[in-house]
């Protein structure tokens, strides 16, 4: 056996962190859910097979903070036709995993190495100064859970389901996210008008 | 078995297309009719030219695509001597799927079935137990081959009737626009290479094929994305914007948003940039087309709608996939230019914002479509109107109809073509 992840984020308040991120996504709270980013903020919901590179293949969805930003603007002004009205959202989520931690270099404290989980390029930034920062706000925790979100809209009931593999940081003492990647079960198929947030 | 037989459509009488369809009207019936919808599959899907897929998905011999045409699941293959094949998925033994990977590379299919192997180009190789046969292990069978098979700048387009118009004719003056698309590329070729999204819509073909040159709707369906980015397309589309909308004959339209982008001048501001921000790709222009590099990064791609499916939209191509009357999957992907790496990673971002289920511009497209997909359900009043813009339609030095940016040149150009077809003897 591996030994138990280091980090100071325990189970309990990561799994605290995913349930509230995934209410203020079924509730439309768009300014709550925004304030859970990091200003390096990535989400993504890849097409298809797993390991494109979204720089060069298209996503579903693959929004830095900017672009986080301008969605959550457009759904704030109520003429965001496909989210007017907005789709009654229930999503639970479970088989929650602390898969590794990481320091920002990029260096494996603890865990596998979840090499390809992001993209070239994407990995945030910043010195750290070897292994005294690993938990907290040197380190990254990457968290797995899977997911399944009924949505319902006058065009019918949707069943959408997948894996999420969200990166996790503490920064001023909170839980932010950093990176958020919705890999569906049935992201090679046709889907459905997908504009909410998933 | 019950007692009732549903009449055929051989047996039922054939819906008046004359009186559906007129110059300023369209029955709303042509939005909801299974009847009509079989008879478009025949007469439209299965007969004139569609496009099936591009030659830059297939670049080395033996490489192969799954790609559709309505409801029908198709494999484009390269053979051995660069010939490209358009072939029906079914083995011509028991009609099972033949290939199953959306993609790869292989010089013949085994059907996983019965073990029966075909050649790339179609044709039956062999297949186990042969004394089971009489001919010495040969049969007179291979897999559907749509039978003809064309391109135009690597667009490949297929017909499933042996004869009629040449793929040429078909395109007529919409070839001009694949042009300039093509010139846009400093090597001069289109690459459809970064992936297809495919967006599920519970919505008609024809309220997406008459929609993609509706210069009217974009101030209305996406005030939400263009008052939130400021995005100057919002005018292009506008009452007082000179953009045209001309209907390109054979189906085809297009809004030509050249007139807007002369009036300002400036390179690349059809790309939403400026030249100093790319400035290898401006560079490479020029050393290329010399003078004429000026009119062409000014003028930028085009916004054409060519009959049944294809629609390049600037920089995303779409396809148009009919399932059913009520069902059809939208795919899109960015336009990747030879040469210009400068662009095309620009252009696949734009694009993942811009497109698929959850792009910020057909998202709200496609709520449309399904909502206009209820309504044309509603009895009364029966009819669509195509009025816009026809007391105000020009003639203009090509021959070629063209409206306001805003009128509805365009679909009046679409359905009498679509008219021509579906009264076209069987």
């Amino acid at each position: 056996m591996t030994a138990v992840a280091v980090s100071e984020l325990d189970l309990r308040q990561i799994e605290q962190f995913l349930y509230r991120e995934a209410r203020y996504a079924d509730e439309h709270d768009y300014d709550a859910w925004e304030a859970l980013w990091t200003d390096d903020a990535l989400y993504w919901v890849p097409a298809g097979a797993d390991a494109v590179d979204p720089t060069s293949q298209m996503s579903v969805i693959y929004d830095n903070r900017s672009r986080i930003s301008t969605r959550l603007k457009q759904l704030r002004t109520g003429k965001r036709h496909s989210q007017s009205p907005p789709s009654s959202l229930r999503r639970v989520i479970s088989n929650v995993e602390v898969l590794s931690v990481e320091a920002l270099s990029g260096e494996v404290l603890s865990g596998e190495v979840l090499s390809g989980e992001v993209p070239d390029g994407q990995v945030p930034g910043g010195e750290v100064p070897g292994v005294e920062m690993r938990g907290g706000g040197g380190a990254e925790t990457i968290v797995g859970a899977n997911f399944m979100l009924a949505e319902s809209r006058a065009r019918g009931t949707e069943i959408w389901a997948g894996r999420t593999t969200y990166r996790l940081r503490v920064v001023d003492g909170e839980i932010r996210l950093a990176y958020k990647k919705v890999l569906l079960v049935n992201c090679d198929q046709p889907l459905p008008t997908l504009a909410f947030l998933i | 078995m019950t007692a009732t037989v549903r009449g055929t459509a051989a047996s039922m009488p054939r819906p008046d297309y004359a009186t559906l369809i007129q110059s300023d009207r369209v029955h709303g019936s042509l939005y909801t009719s299974e009847q009509i919808f079989a008879e478009e599959l025949e007469r439209i899907w299965y007969r004139t030219w569609v496009y099936i897929g591009h030659a830059s998905e297939v670049p080395e011999p033996g490489d192969y695509v799954r790609k559709s045409v309505g409801p029908q699941d198709l494999i484009m293959t390269r053979d051995r001597d660069g010939g490209l094949h358009v072939l029906l998925n079914r083995c011509a033994h028991r009609a099972n799927l033949v290939c199953e990977d959306a993609r790869g590379n292989s010089k013949s299919f085994r059907c996983p079935y019965h073990g029966w192997t075909y050649r790339n180009t179609g044709e039956l190789i062999g297949y186990p137990y042969r004394q089971g046969y009489e001919g010495n292990g040969k049969l007179d069978l291979a897999m559907g081959r749509v039978p003809r098979v064309d391109s135009y700048h690597g667009f490949v387009f297929g017909s499933f009737a042996a004869d009629g118009p040449t793929l040429a004719e078909h395109l007529g003056a919409a070839a001009g626009e694949i042009d300039r698309l093509a010139r846009l590329s400093p090597d001069g070729q289109v690459q459809l290479n970064a992936g297809w999204l495919k967006h599920r819509t519970r919505a008609n073909w024809k309220l997406l094929a008459e929609n993609e040159t509706d210069g009217y709707h974009p101030q209305f369906v996406h005030s939400s994305i263009f008052s939130v980015t400021g995005s100057p397309i919002a005018a292009l589309y506008s009452d007082k914007s000179s953009a045209v909308t001309r209907n390109l004959g054979n189906g085809h339209s297009e809004n030509d948003l050249r007139p807007e982008f002369r009036n300002f001048g400036e390179p690349m501001r059809w790309f939403g940039t400026t030249q100093a921000r790319v400035p290898d790709y401006v560079a490479r222009m020029r050393e290329v087309h010399g003078e004429a590099a000026e009119q062409i990064l000014v003028e930028g791609a085009p916004h054409v709608m060519i009959f049944p499916n294809l629609f390049i939209a600037e920089i995303q191509v779409f396809v148009i996939q009919p399932l059913s009357v009520g069902e059809c999957i939208q795919h899109s992907t960015a336009v990747q230019l030879k040469g210009a790496p400068e662009l095309n990673k620009r252009m696949v971002s734009q694009s993942i914002g811009s497109v698929g289920p959850a792009g910020m511009l057909l998202a709200d497209d496609t709520e449309m479509y399904e909502r206009n997909q209820r309504g044309v359900a509603m009895l009364q009043p029966e009819w669509l109107d195509l009025r816009r813009g026809l007391h105000r339609e020009r003639v203009d030095e090509r021959g070629l109809t063209i409206g306001t940016a805003t009128d509805e040149t365009a679909m009046r150009g679409f359905w009498s073509h679509y008219r021509t077809l579906m009264e076209a003897a069987a």
